[in-house]
């Protein structure tokens, strides 16, 4: 991953940061609750939600089970309607082949489309390295990018923000990039909202070539699928002559009739809507090979593993690749809501960015050794998964690795990995705990899991606590948190 | 060693197979055990459940039959001095003399798009539960940038055939071949303060018409007329 993220604090500094940040903490918390209700009514609405879940898992289990032959299939059928495939085995590359692309259509801009396998590998950064500037033309992106911020959301990346804030920094900023803000400007979001479109369309007009990620590869046909709300997808995947499209490896299914799922519990679990504004499905060229105008003429397609097969190799962590990224475990994670997404220090916050990070980067780090301790283990984010990822069982597993070590894949090769140095797990573990044991709501949720699961209680620690109990039996759960057995005893909370 | 032969390796290594030839299709693995559609419906309550979806999402939703359409449009038409059309609506138009007619060319570049006040188009389907509108390209709908570039974009739905109820109904009558562009509502965001605002990119403003088949009365018989340019 990218190397930005060196140097970052490790989870529980960034966190107690961020908790003390009080505007931080209020958007927040409006925000995940916001959503988080209203997406419950969404898929309320559909009787079958267990069954689409289910099968939207089975789909991801199967693919990943044959990616081989699935990436395979994919590249034929892309190739064969008029695109071009690019496989890459990690950021660096991806970058080199990318910034390759562009140099070769002799353009120094680009406009992308949000992605968040762009930004696990630093695309930005590599491509201005090369003297290319990537516009982001996402509304909240544009705010992340002006505001020489970082995405705190993976639907919402500027959920940190607000509008007031927003006003100033398209004042400031605006003009720098291109067309500057209207003067005056007010906070109003429809105000705001129009500012950015006046100063992207200039961009999009102009754009000769576009870079986004997508949603879902099709295998058996090689079509491409994006949704988004705003139209810029639209823009930048119809206007550009050259489209150049960065997308993990995972993100491939077998036939086109799987989007029936993902297309039923996508929105739902991430924005709360029945559907999505705008789905964009795209097939190579088309069946007019680009020659009418309809969308670029020249498509490339750069296949990115960067970790993945090494996550695939973990047969507890490998299901974290069936992750559609729509950002609900974020919205129940009381932890999340606490720390905001910039103290997992990656691209992928909150419990889904708790499990994939340290997998695709490896726990070398500290903060990517103690991303597997943010978290209070109360469930939330399992129960929210359209495809079912089991998000505690996989931090338990991580948990485990960091603290004894043991056999790994990095970089494809298998390896054992000695315990977390020193005492860095035992302190990661601590004082995650401690901003947990601060806040009476978190450690509240996570009690109850414990208790609704007693029966699977591990008979010893996982994680740093294992050397205590591999001597000891671990006391047995009690069937009651113990704040509910006081309440319910004496009638009133403590 | 290629990139593409090192990650299909690691790939092998890390998901042992028996042989990519022994390996059973999806079919025997997924459970396919969710609903088709979600209730019982008639053709009408499927239009009626399309209306109130699509609605819900802002778009403004007319009816009228194919007499009536031409008179509709005008009124809807009322504010653009040009509208772009797609090869073939399939439709009667209204023959306003302040209405000037484009029509959908590649060699249109995006800025002459972007001086187009509205659009007009037929679809390729429409989805009820979802309140979607599928475009695929077809020539009563042009290229996908026309329904994207100008801020008003009017919709023809032929109603009841080109309503399905669900999405699972609507891939297996979509062609993947051709660009698809599903549409529900207008173009929004929430991304400041989770503040919903229409039209930040695409058109503004979506209105969709719900076409029933043509009334008693025999109509004039309006053709789009063929000329007309920027
Ligand atoms: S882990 Fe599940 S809930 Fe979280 S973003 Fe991924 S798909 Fe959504």
């Amino acid at each position: 991953m990218t190397r930005t993220d060196l140097g970052m604090p490790a989870f529980p500094d960034a966190a107690r940061e961020a908790v003390r940040d009080g505007v931080l903490r209020a958007n927040l918390r409006h925000a995940t609750h916001t959503i988080r209700d209203k997406r419950a009514r969404a898929v309320a609405e559909l009787e079958d939600w267990d069954r689409l879940r289910a099968a939207g898992k089975a789909v991801k289990d199967h693919t990943l089970r044959h990616l081989d032959r699935y990436l395979l299939q994919l590249e034929a059928a892309v190739t064969a309607a008029g695109g071009t495939v690019h496989w890459a085995v990690d950021a660096d590359e991806a970058n080199r082949i990318v910034t390759e692309l562009v140099r070769a259509t002799g353009e120094r801009e680009v406009v992308k489309v949000k992605s968040m396998a762009t930004q696990e590998i630093g695309l930005n950064e590599a491509l201005e390295a090369a003297g290319i500037t990537a516009y982001e033309t996402d509304l909240a992106e544009l705010i992340v990018q002006l505001g020489h911020d970082r995405p705190s959301h993976i639907l919402v990346p500027a959920i940190h923000r607000n509008r007031a804030e927003i006003r100033d920094i398209f004042r400031a900023e605006m003009g720098r990039w291109g067309r500057p803000a209207p003067d005056p400007l007010g906070d109003d979001p429809r105000e705001l909202a129009e500012a950015a479109r006046l100063h992207l369309r200039e961009k999009f007009l102009r754009a000769k070539v576009a870079v986004c990620g997508a949603n879902f590869m099709v295998a058996e046909t090689g079509t491409m699928v994006v949704f988004e709300s705003e139209g810029n997808g639209r823009m930048c995947l119809t206007l550009p002559e050259t489209l150049i499209s960065v997308v993990g490896i995972e993100k491939v299914v077998p036939t086109f009739r799987d989007l029936e799922i993902f297309l039923q519990t996508l929105p739902r679990s991430s924005t709360a809507e029945r559907m999505n504004p705008y789905t964009t499905m795209w097939t190579g060229l088309g069946p007019s090979r680009g020659a009418d105008g309809d969308g670029p003429s020249a498509f490339h397609l750069v296949l990115l593993d960067n970790g993945r097969t090494d996550t695939l190799a973990d047969e507890t962590g490998r299901q974290a690749l069936r992750c559609i990224r729509c950002s609900a475990c974020l919205n129940v994670c009381p932890v999340y809501e606490r720390a905001g997404g910039h103290a997992y220090g990656s691209v992928y916050p909150g419990p889904i960015g708790a499990v994939l990070s340290p997998q695709l980067r490896g726990t070398d780090s500290e903060i990517d050794a103690s991303l597997p301790y943010a978290s209070t283990l109360c469930g939330a984010c399992y129960d929210v998964c359209p495809v079912a990822i089991d998000i505690p069982e996989i931090l338990v597993h991580l948990r485990e690795r960091v603290a004894q070590g043991g056999p790994v894949t990095r970089h494809g090769i298998r390896v054992r990995i000695r315990p977390a140095h020193g005492h860095t797990a035992e302190r990661a573990a601590m004082r995650a705990a401690r901003l947990l044991l601060d806040r009476p709501g978190a450690l509240r949720a996570g009690e109850r899991l414990l208790a609704r699961a007693r029966r699977l209680a591990p008979r010893r620690l996982p994680g740093p606590g294992a050397a205590w109990t591999d001597t000891r039996d671990l006391p047995s759960v009690p069937a009651e948190p113990f704040r509910d057995w006081w309440t319910r005893e004496r009638g009133t909370p403590q | 060693m290629t990139s593409k032969d090192r990650i299909l390796a690691r790939i092998r290594r890390a998901v042992p197979q028996p042989g990519p030839q022994a390996a059973p299709g999806p079919d025997a693995d997924i459970p396919r055990d969710y609903l088709r559609v979600h209730g019982a419906r008639t053709p009408q309550e499927r239009v009626d459940l399309l209306a109130a979806h699509l609605a819900e999402y802002r778009a403004r939703v007319h009816r009228t039959d194919e007499d009536g359409l031409p008179d509709l449009l005008g009124r809807l038409l009322a504010d653009a001095a040009t509208v772009q059309l797609p090869p073939d609506l399939g439709f009667g138009l209204p023959s306003h003399p302040s209405l000037a007619f484009v029509p959908d060319r590649a060699a249109q570049t995006p800025r002459e798009l972007d001086r187009v006040d509205a659009v007009v188009t037929g679809c390729a389907l429409a989805i009820a539960e979802t309140g979607t509108i599928v475009l695929d390209g077809g020539p009563d709908q042009g290229r996908r940038r026309i329904t994207l570039v100008p801020d008003h974009h009017v919709c023809l739905v032929r109603v009841p055939e080109q309503v399905v109820d669900s999405v699972p109904q609507a891939l297996p009558l979509l062609d993947p071949g051709r660009p698809l562009t599903w549409i529900s509502g207008p173009s929004a965001t929430s991304d400041i303060e989770l503040d919903r605002v229409e039209g930040v990119h695409g058109p503004r403003r979506l209105d969709v018409i719900l076409v029933g088949a043509r009334g008693p009365r025999p109509g004039p018989g309006t053709r789009p007329p063929e000329t007309g340019s920027q």
